[in-house]
């Protein structure tokens, strides 16, 4: 376990060196001219001396090799420069802005879990009934639903119908409820669905007839030997859903003013503030690929073979 | 070949669906009841009625015409999406599993570069460097979604590089670039044929997202995802405005979800573990 675990936190260094120069190379491949946006966001008339003198400021005069390593030392550091349009450093700024991003996207997460399991068994326990039906129904239209329009939509029914719930801003659980789920729901969806079809597939094995022979009850057999062995698959797609759920949380965060990195992101990738958008994708990448490292550790620990020392495969 | 299996009601229903969206995205100005363009201040609001059965925005401007319109916006830029994303990932895969050895290593390690930032961060980091605007919502959307779908064509090429009549051609000599044309490509293309269609609703949702953040495509052009957030300051008052665009979203992404479910059971059934969505 320890082995396997050491294994796959060695591959996270190279990987995020790859995202690094890749982030790197493409701003400076593609179209624009850092410096001529820096003098813009500064509102500097972008005359030759002014370009000139933003150049070598920036450290654009320099060869290519030198300035990535020089900037990648610098972010190695926690110094990813200072914004063109604040002229603040970047991470603190964007780490300001992170945690309400995280909140939101954990909770939608969790949302989606704490729904998505008793809708999924719910449905193979009621195989073809109108249950089964109506998790199914859940399920396709919610992979095929918009989030932020499914956010609106929410806002339509709670807020400016009912008035049961807040439209806008970060504050107690009230607030979390409608982004969370608009957020969760595609996740949810496919959970439930996923779910459902391995608790069908995981009841047919033969230790559940062998559970059944010893007579033990359906509730027990259900629990204790389909459902922990459906949950595998079902951690390997929310595994898969973490991007997900971080993407539609930088969406749907600018409908309802929630105070996280997705406005704030927007609009430096509007103003081409190049800082701002290599700390953004970098950061965003690292608590991606944290997140899957979490997911991959909690697998290992579902897998017995894992848990036990003995390497499967 | 499995025997043919009749499609389900759904599926007929959501093909019939699918074909209306696509003729809309052809003919769509052609159908179209009024100009989506024609600006009308006199009639801002206008509830449904006769000429205008879905009302007006807030600049006058026919509601139905520019969902109709906007069909070939959103449907043309998935379209060139996914044509970018096959020929990208044919090309890719393609070469690493045909070359294999070193060519190969660093092939994949390039996919697991693409592949370590999440879908929708990669593309918003495509804009920042590529700029705004449609064309570059497509391209950033293609540039960060090709490398899943080079991994799934190499792993195909690997799988059907050992069947025996791929031996027997490279036995009888037959050069490498007609092995895969001849002998590989046939085999690749109906699995890649199902996923694509299966993601025609996935990149729908990219497109429609990353225009509705104000990245894609701009106003006044009639797209989807512009029209919820064009609509978004009259929301309280108007929600309607906001209900139109969006269901024409959801319905699309519903019908060709259901379309791709059921190729992707037809061509393919392992395809469903690949990508656990």
């Amino acid at each position: 376990m320890l082995r396997f675990v050491l294994a796959r936190i060695a591959l996270i260094p190279p990987m995020l060196l790859g995202v690094s120069l890749l982030v790197f190379v493409m701003l400076r491949v593609g179209p624009g001219d850092p410096a001529l946006d820096y003098l813009r966001l500064s509102q500097v008339p972008p005359t030759d001396a002014a370009l000139a003198d933003a150049r070598s400021m920036l450290g654009l005069d320099r060869p290519f090799p030198v300035q990535y390593l020089d900037w990648l030392w610098r972010a190695l550091q926690g110094d990813f420069g200072l914004s063109y349009a604040t002229r603040r450093p970047v991470l603190p700024e964007l780490l300001g802005y992170l945690p309400a991003t995280l909140e939101l996207a954990g909770t939608a997460l969790a949302v989606s879990l704490a729904l998505s399991l008793p809708l999924g068994a719910w449905a193979a326990a009621h195989r073809d009934g109108w249950q089964d039906r109506l998790v199914r129904g859940i399920a396709v239209l919610g992979v095929s639903l918009p989030n932020f329009w499914v956010a609106f939509l929410l806002v339509v029914a709670f807020s400016v119908t009912l008035g049961w719930l807040p439209a806008m801003g970060r504050g107690g659980a009230a607030h979390l409820v409608m982004p969370a789920l608009a957020i969760g729901l595609m996740s949810l969806s496919v959970n439930a669905r996923l779910l459902r079809a391995s608790m069908l597939e995981a009841g047919r094995g033969r230790h559940v007839l062998y559970a059944r022979l010893r007579g033990l009850s359906e509730g027990a057999v259900a629990r204790r030997h389909v459902f922990r062995n459906a949950l595998v698959p079902v951690v390997t797609a929310t595994g898969m859903h973490v991007g997900e759920l971080l993407g539609g949380a930088l969406v749907v965060e600018t409908i309802f003013s929630w105070p996280g990195v997705g406005r704030y992101a927007v609009s430096a990738i509007y103003d081409r503030d190049y800082p701002v958008i290599q700390c953004f994708t970098l950061v965003m990448t690292l608590v991606f690929v944290l997140c899957n490292l979490a997911v991959d550790l909690a697998y290992a620990w579902l897998d017995p073979r894992l848990r036990h020392g003995r390497e499967a495969a | 070949m499995r025997p043919a299996v009749p499609a389900s009601p759904p599926v007929v229903l959501a093909g019939l669906l699918a074909a209306v969206f696509l003729l809309l995205a052809l003919l769509g100005p052609m159908l179209a009841p009024h100009d989506p363009l024609a600006v009308d201040l006199a009639h801002r609001f206008a509830p449904a009625s006769l000429p205008h059965p879905l009302g007006t925005d807030h600049l006058g401007r026919d509601i139905l015409s520019r969902l109709v319109a906007g069909a070939r916006t959103t449907l043309g830029a998935v379209l060139a999406v996914l044509t970018l994303v096959v020929a990208l990932g044919l090309a890719v895969g393609g070469l690493a599993g045909m070359l294999g050895g070193r060519i190969d290593t660093a092939l994949m390690r390039l996919c697991d570069v693409f592949l370590t930032v999440p879908t929708f961060v990669l593309a918003l980091f495509m804009i920042g460097a590529l700029g705004t605007g449609l064309a570059n919502v497509v391209a950033a959307i293609a540039l960060s979604h090709w490398a899943w779908y080079a991994r799934i064509v190499r792993g195909l090429v690997l799988e059907l590089k050992t069947r025996d009549y791929v031996l027997a051609a490279r036995i009888a000599g037959a050069p490498r670039r007609a092995i895969f044309s001849e002998h590989i490509l046939p085999g690749v293309v109906p699995p890649l044929a199902a996923l694509a269609t299966l993601d025609i609703g996935h990149m729908a949702l990219h497109v429609a997202g990353l225009s509705f953040l104000g990245l894609g495509v701009q106003p006044p052009t009639p797209e989807w995802g512009v029209m919820i957030n064009d609509a978004r300051a009259f929301f309280w008052t108007r929600p309607l405005l906001v209900v139109w665009p969006g269901l024409a979203i959801a319905l699309a992404v519903l019908a060709f979800n259901r379309l791709g479910d059921a190729l992707r059971d037809r061509l393919d059934p392992a395809l469903t573990a690949e990508r656990g969505l």
